[in-house]
């Protein structure tokens, strides 16, 4: 009896926030070919076509999420898997609470690395990779590759530059880029399955050591486009984390293999 | 296996062998303290303590919004909520235990670069810090000196760029000399994505600070911010040290107080002393500490003497000296006399001068006036009359200009001194009397009152030779 009043509350919730996962879309992107930010001036990274969500994963959709598997709730998931700050502005383990946005539709940050991971699993899907995520993310909404465009550029960096603050705001806002995704720019750091493959350790400026081409990050003529501070902000972000971190402004979205049809 | 433990008993032997000095700071270290942290231009107590002590520094790091100047807002990110960052003091042979926090709302990682640290990237390498976490780490104050501290993440120019430095004095075993005021003084340039002046929320431009093309170049964070209210103060008779520090980044300063010379520079905040020194360099990641006795009472300016940046961009700061005059060391203005250079008499010239043309009508006059206008005006008001805001009232569309013709006359016949509100914004400058004939006058106000969307009319030379008479 007390079981089952518990699992009417849950849906009780569930129905609150109505939309959830059923507001999954994806799109694909066509694979090609780009020079990544940190690489020698002749690499060139190719990218198979994948299909990447359109929204990063809400908080509505991770409750559902951790409905249906409790050992990925706030109280249960063990600290080597998501360290303190875990889904913290969440007010209970089932209760997202005012700070997840309008229906839970704010992105869901205060995730760790392994369940961002837990959570494509579930979804069918994965998480993209570093690749495949700043591939996709040289979008606009007119054209694939606007990184050399000054104006793109200085939108992303105006986000950067400005502190958030709870909640954030709708994953449906912001530009759709070319392809059909949302959210790249503008809303939240995302989680890429192999975030820590550019080693770069804390002190950005003797990661030359590393990376040969690269002196000084934040100037450095090495890299493929020096003046790209967007790129090299991402980089330092992904570099300061650890697969157990939960962060305010990090959130992730899924990722497919296209199907061979 | 027996070599390595070889080893070991020969390191330990030679470890009780070494001299004292090389093994011993950590010995010395008595006790803990948490350290005073101030924001510019407060400094820290002085450290009154004989001995080195565990000091713990917790620094904050936050990204907030904040004014650079009137009615322009940035994001500024900083070590302990203000530009520069927290003032840190602490002794020569001090442990410092560090804790860097990074707030859980801030978008980006950080970390610090603390140029008083012996060891890989000041600290940089062991603080690296994403949003919502804090690192520790420790370091001895091995040199003595004012060191300025930074954040050294990727793009580390940005990271500066938006505020993060601050200095860290390291007091010397003796001490430096007693004086009765210390202050904290820190420049930095600022690239905005909007010009100078261009209000509301403004962000970062990279392409402007890789141009090095600063549009603000400020004093402890904002233009402002140590003027009026907020300009530093001092009595006669007493000795002034400024902890002067330039986060950069890119810029170096020629730091000068308009009307008093530094009686000691500690050169590049290390020992060697300069005395009577007029300007200072501090560089970029540099800093200085300058002494002086204020002798006079009234207020002096602080300036990069890069002088741009002092008067349009905004490195100016204020320092009030009150208390009683010594007309010895300073007069004031003693008399002001006609200085005629060929004497008193009248001037003849051997020709008589052309006759200047006169306008006919009042089209002729607007014409003129313009002509006239492009000498004699348009290097305050501006082309179209626009002004310059905060130093040059403007004419166009001027409130001032068309509620009174009579005033205007008077102005340029004489020049006009002290506060006036032009379309609601207050100016407070000097306008010379500009020694013009009554035709020219008549001229000029003609066509300013005729152009830029004033109220029109036409002011006559006889109008204006009313005027002079009064």
């Amino acid at each position: 009896m007390k079981l089952l009043s518990a699992g009417w509350l849950i849906l009780g919730t569930l129905s609150a926030f109505g939309a959830g996962a059923a507001s999954r879309e994806m799109s694909e992107i066509p694979g090609g070919v780009y020079r990544p930010q940190y690489g020698t001036k002749d690499e060139q990274v190719e990218v198979e076509s994948f299909v990447l969500d359109n929204y990063a994963v809400t908080n509505a959709d991770y409750l559902e999420f951790v409905t249906e598997n409790p050992r990925w709730r706030k109280s249960q998931t063990p600290q080597i898997f998501a360290d303190a700050a875990y889904l913290k502005h969440w007010i209970a383990d089932l209760d997202p609470g005012p700070d997840s946005g309008p229906e839970g539709m704010s992105p869901v940050t205060n995730v760790s690395w392994f369940a961002a991971r837990a959570y494509c699993r579930w979804s069918g899907s994965r998480l993209p990779t570093l690749a495949e995520w700043e591939f996709a993310a040289r979008a606009s909404e007119s054209k694939p590759d606007a990184i050399g465009d000054v104006d793109f550029r200085q939108r992303i960096l105006d986000w950067y530059a400005k502190p958030a603050k709870p909640p954030l705001p709708k994953v449906t806002d912001g530009f759709i880029n070319v392809y059909g995704v949302t959210g790249l720019h503008g809303l939240v750091w995302e989680w890429v399955s192999d975030w820590n493959s550019v080693l770069l350790t804390g002190e950005s400026r003797v990661d030359a050591g590393l990376e040969r081409q690269l002196f000084c990050a934040g100037a450095s003529a090495g890299s493929a486009d020096p003046s790209d501070y967007a790129a090299f902000l991402r980089f330092a972000m992904r570099a300061s984390l650890q697969a157990d971190y939960a962060v305010g402004n990090l959130g992730f979205r899924c990722a497919k293999d296209r199907s061979p049809n | 296996m027996r070599v390595s433990i070889l080893i070991t008993i020969a390191w330990l032997f030679l470890a009780t062998m070494l001299p004292a000095t090389h093994v011993s700071h950590a010995a010395e270290v008595k006790g803990e303290e948490h350290a005073v942290l101030t924001a510019a231009p407060s400094v820290p107590p002085l450290i009154t303590r004989k001995h080195s002590t565990k000091v713990i520094v917790e620094l904050e790091v936050r990204e907030r919004v904040g004014t650079i100047a009137e009615g322009v807002e940035y994001t500024f990110w900083t070590f302990g909520g203000t530009v520069p960052g927290r003032f840190i003091r602490v002794r020569e042979g001090d442990q410092v235990e560090f804790h860097l926090k990074n707030h859980p709302d801030n978008k980006v990682p950080h970390n610090i670069d603390l140029h008083a640290v012996t060891g890989p990237g000041g600290g940089a390498t062991s603080s690296f810090t994403p949003p919502g976490h804090e690192s520790i780490f420790s370091f001895a104050a091995l040199n003595p000196g004012l060191y300025v501290y930074h954040c050294a993440t990727a793009p580390v120019g940005m990271h500066i760029a938006n505020g993060m430095y601050g200095l860290i004095l390291v007091d010397s075993k003796k001490g430096l000399p007693k004086v009765d005021r210390e202050y904290y003084v820190m420049q930095g340039d600022f690239y905005t994505v909007g010009s100078n002046g261009d209000t509301g929320l403004q962000t970062f431009s990279m392409e402007k600070a890789l141009r090095e093309d600063a549009e603000y170049v400020v004093f402890n964070g904002s233009v402002g911010a140590l003027t009026g209210d907020h300009a530093l103060q001092a009595e006669v008779g007493e000795t002034v040290r400024l902890y002067v520090g330039n986060g950069g980044p890119n810029l170096v300063s020629s730091f000068h107080v308009i009307g008093e010379i530094f009686d000691e520079v500690r050169i590049e905040a290390g020992d060697a002393i300069n005395r009577n020194v007029q300007t200072t360099l501090v560089p970029a990641g540099g800093a200085a500490i300058v002494d002086f006795k204020v002798d006079v009472p009234g207020t002096f300016i602080l300036v990069d003497h890069s002088i741009f940046r002092a008067f349009n961009k905004g490195a100016l700061g204020m320092l009030k000296v009150t208390g009683k005059p010594n007309t010895a060391v300073y007069s004031g203005q003693q008399d002001q006399r006609i200085y005629l250079p060929e004497g008193g008499a009248v001037q003849t010239t051997p020709e008589p001068a052309p006759k200047p043309k006169l306008a006919a009508n009042k089209a002729e006059r607007i014409e003129m006036g313009r002509g006239a206008y492009q000498t004699n005006c348009v290097a305050c008001h501006q082309a179209d009359g626009q002004g310059i805001a905060g130093a040059f009232p403007p004419l166009a569309k001027s409130d001032y200009l068309n509620a009174d013709v009579n005033r205007a006359i008077d102005t340029v016949l004489s020049g006009l001194q002290g506060e006036i509100t032009v379309n609601g914004e207050p100016y407070n400058n000097v306008m010379p009397s500009l020694g013009l004939s009554d035709e020219k006058i008549a001229n000029i106000l003609t066509y300013v009152l005729n152009s830029w969307d004033n109220d029109g009319g036409e002011v006559s030379p006889a109008q204006v030779s009313k005027r002079r008479k009064k």
